[in-house]
């Protein structure tokens, strides 16, 4: 494997010329395995590692020889959100879900302290892909709570990795949430970009379906079933949505390092609007790929990826199952502010329709326990937000505003004010077909939902008293009348 | 009326009331030792017999180890030497004698070391149960497993910050023993000396999924996670959520 090869993106290129003495330099070691050459490389010094949460990524490294760098990671389990209205008790590495970044340098030598809290109830331990060796660190790191364990290791091969609790009964460990990213800096840092960002998937299963208010026990069958309620990035939904967006500028370049914690699924990972420049794939550092769409990103695995960003708008960061996206969770926006490029793009951000031709019926998972119905107007309007942000928001966006050119929006909308009947049938019953809102014309699918009378009855009254609406209160009665008018039509 | 009242008795005498737990087999977790079925393969789902035996109806409370460390001095957070506990011993406790109020009296006695804990449990003429007496009385001949396992799994759903219930609120099994599961963790006798399957004993593969290979049920999270827990511990380690029981063998 020559150097070139290894380092073969088109910046680079540029300055093989410069650069051609340094090569031939190199290539007298070239014929040692790259990995024996970390294994020697000499080590000066010792640094503290700086670690950060998601999405902020710990600043490049700028050094150019290898130092012994100390980690101490601290396990927590706490109770966190992972919805509106739905807790869960998060098993952590440093407090929060994904874990901290950890950044090193190819050549490296890291002391690893893991610190397992005294207040948590479980054993735990850590496997970092980064590590050559036995159980990746976890052989030598099960720590009972209130303990420190201390392994060291060299980076021997330059990458992004998952690190992940390893402790048996493992699937219900990183289900709970036990994992983060380590990168190891190659010799010759990538080039460097305007932000860094860090982006984690991860499945989540909870006893209570999708939505279920309250604390949501673990339930080992649906992660045996792998089937999981929640598919999240960052940790909860709505992370990085609304406030949370990763902000961006046009002109800037993005590099997102992305994990797939899983325990389970794989991600088909996508941003919406968006052609990666360059993607190294299953965080390779090696053997970069450019103008990808989608690239996946197994569980226990993770990608770099980089775009630079040409005109301003959301863009949607999204797990390609579209299920997951649209009703588990898997959505990330990225909020870029600039001046419109007209000729790049016309102005409307026009994403594709995600939803298949035809009003299919789209079911939401219902607890089986029903909540208890609103006793008043502002109850409902209360309720109905989160029935909102659960099933409506995707497409109609946080403040009721729509996607222009896709979805209509909801706030001042004359075609919703106009008739509130004809706002629970469509509710009721979809929507396929050309209409007029606001003067401006919208073709799409909205599917038909099968939502209880309560919770229609909720949203809609939600709908109507934000974002400058009539405020008409929808009540169940109303909903179950129109249902059944809908049932005789047919 | 005589039974009850020898039942008294015995209290008077050991300082907790015992249920005796009567013999019967059980499929171990972890196999003891590898045993090959007729075809010469692994057979990870032989039972093995267990002796009827005495055990502590519930985890001994705060206040029964007061009494213990009244008689035993040596056993105090100011006495007890390192290599016996570590830095946590009795952290939850104000002073040597002082474990808090009327209801800390009540909750299981945790952070203790398993030396502690065998010395207590020699104090009263009994031991640690083993391994396989403590996961045999938790079976309880299989009776409501899956209620059993969900409710396992729900408590390492909690977080370990809330504080103890009493030792007397847990439900009773079959076998009329309280509090096996969600309250805390037990010490074993031979906590140390299972950590997994013979074939992987020593061998650093308990992690992982390593783990499934040699467990008689590998979707029996609530288990493994009791056997990660005795893997990571050493005799003399203490943690806020670990207690234990103490048992007796029948002669």
């Amino acid at each position: 494997m020559s150097f070139a090869a290894r380092y073969d993106y088109p910046l680079f290129r540029r300055f093989m010329f410069l650069s051609l003495a340094a090569v031939v330099l190199w290539c007298a070691r070239a014929h040692a395995d790259p990995r024996d050459v970390n294994v020697n490389a000499p080590i000066k010094g010792q640094e503290t590692a700086l670690l950060t949460y998601a999405p902020d990524v710990p600043p490049p490294i700028a050094r150019t020889y290898s130092t012994k760098v100390v980690i101490h990671l601290e396990v927590k389990e706490v109770e966190g959100r992972l919805a509106d209205g739905v807790s869960y008790t998060f098993w952590t590495f440093g407090g929060k879900v994904p874990g901290k970044f950890i950044r090193v340098r190819e050549g490296d030598l890291v002391e690893f302290h893991l610190d397992n809290h005294p207040d948590n109830k479980m054993p735990h331990n850590i496997d970092l892909h980064a590590v050559i060796g036995q159980g990746g660190g976890a052989a030598s790191s099960l720590t009972a709570p209130g303990h420190s364990s201390v392994f060291s290791f060299k980076a021997l091969v330059p990458g992004l990795y998952v690190y992940h609790c390893a402790t048996a009964p493992v699937a219900m460990h990183v289900g709970n949430g036990m994992y983060g990213l380590i990168y190891v800096q190659p010799r010759k840092a990538l080039p460097k970009v305007t932000h860094e960002y860090y982006v984690m998937q991860g499945d989540f299963y909870t006893k209570g379906a999708n939505g279920q208010q309250g604390l949501q026990p673990f339930s080992m069958e649906k992660a045996l079933a792998e089937k999981p309620e929640y598919v999240v990035f960052n940790g909860s939904v709505g992370a990085l949505t609304g406030a949370n967006a990763l902000p961006a500028k046009v002109g800037d370049t993005i590099r997102l390092f992305v994990g797939n914690g899983g325990p389970n699924l794989t991600s088909s990972f996508h941003v919406i609007g968006e052609i990666f420049d360059t993607v190294w794939p299953e965080g390779n550092t090696s053997t970069p790929a450019h103008d990808v769409q989608t690239t996946m990103i197994p569980a226990g695995g993770a990608a770099i990826v980089e775009f630079k960003i040409n005109v301003p708008g959301t863009f949607l960061i999204v797990d390609h199952s579209l299920a997951r996206a649209f009703n588990r969770g898997a959505l990330a926006q990225l909020k870029a502010t600039g001046p419109e490029n007209k000729l790049v793009y016309s102005g409307k951000i026009s994403d594709e329709v995600y939803l298949p031709e035809g009003t299919g019926i789209r079911v939401t998972e219902q607890p089986s326990g029903l909540p208890a119905p609103a006793a008043s107007k502002a109850e409902r309007v209360k309720l109905g937000e989160i029935v909102f942000k659960t099933n409506c928001m995707a497409c109609h966006q946080e403040n009721g505003q729509g996607i222009p050119g896709a979805f209509p929006p909801l706030a001042m909308s004359d075609y919703l004010n106009s008739d509130k009947t004809r706002a629970i049938r469509t509710v009721l019953g979809g929507r396929q077909g050309v209409l007029t809102v606001n003067g401006a014309k919208y073709d799409g699918v909205m599917p038909a939902w099968t939502l209880t009378d309560e919770d229609i009855a909720n949203v809609l009254s939600y709908i109507y008293g934000n974002w400058g609406n009539s405020g008409f209160e929808v009540t169940p009665t109303e909903v179950k009348a129109a249902r059944s008018e809908a049932a005789n039509a047919k | 009326m005589a039974s009850s009242c020898l039942a008294g008795l015995a209290v008077a005498a050991s300082g907790a009331e015992t249920v005796r737990v009567p013999a019967g087999t059980y499929v171990p977790f972890y196999a003891r030792e590898s045993v090959k079925t007729a075809r010469g393969q692994e057979d990870l789902h032989r039972p093995i017999s267990v002796a009827s035996f005495a055990l502590d109806r519930r985890p001994v409370t705060n206040r029964e180890y007061q009494l213990f460390l009244r008689a035993h001095p040596e056993w105090r957070k100011s006495a007890v030497k390192p290599i016996f506990a570590d830095a946590h011993y009795l952290a939850h406790w104000r002073s040597d004698l002082d474990f808090g109020d009327d209801a800390d009296a009540e909750r299981p006695v945790t952070n203790v070391s398993w030396f502690a804990a065998e010395a207590y449990c020699r104090a009263q003429g009994k031991e640690l149960p083993t391994t396989d007496q403590w996961e045999y009385a938790l079976a309880d001949n299989g009776r409501d497993r899956d209620a059993l396992r969900q409710r396992i799994l729900t408590w390492y759903g909690e977080s370990g910050a809330h504080e103890l219930p009493a030792a007397k609120s847990g439900v009773a099994n079959g076998f009329g023993v309280q509090g096996l599961a969600g309250h805390v963790w037990e010490w074993t006798l031979d906590f140390n000396s299972l950590m997994s399957g013979p074939d992987l004993r020593g061998s650093g593969q308990q992690f992982c999924g390593g783990a499934s290979l040699g467990a008689s049920d590998p979707n029996d999270y609530a288990s493994f996670m009791r056997y990660s827990m005795r893997a990571s511990l050493k005799a003399s380690y203490t943690t806020k959520l670990l207690g234990f029981r103490c048992a007796r063998n029948e002669p």
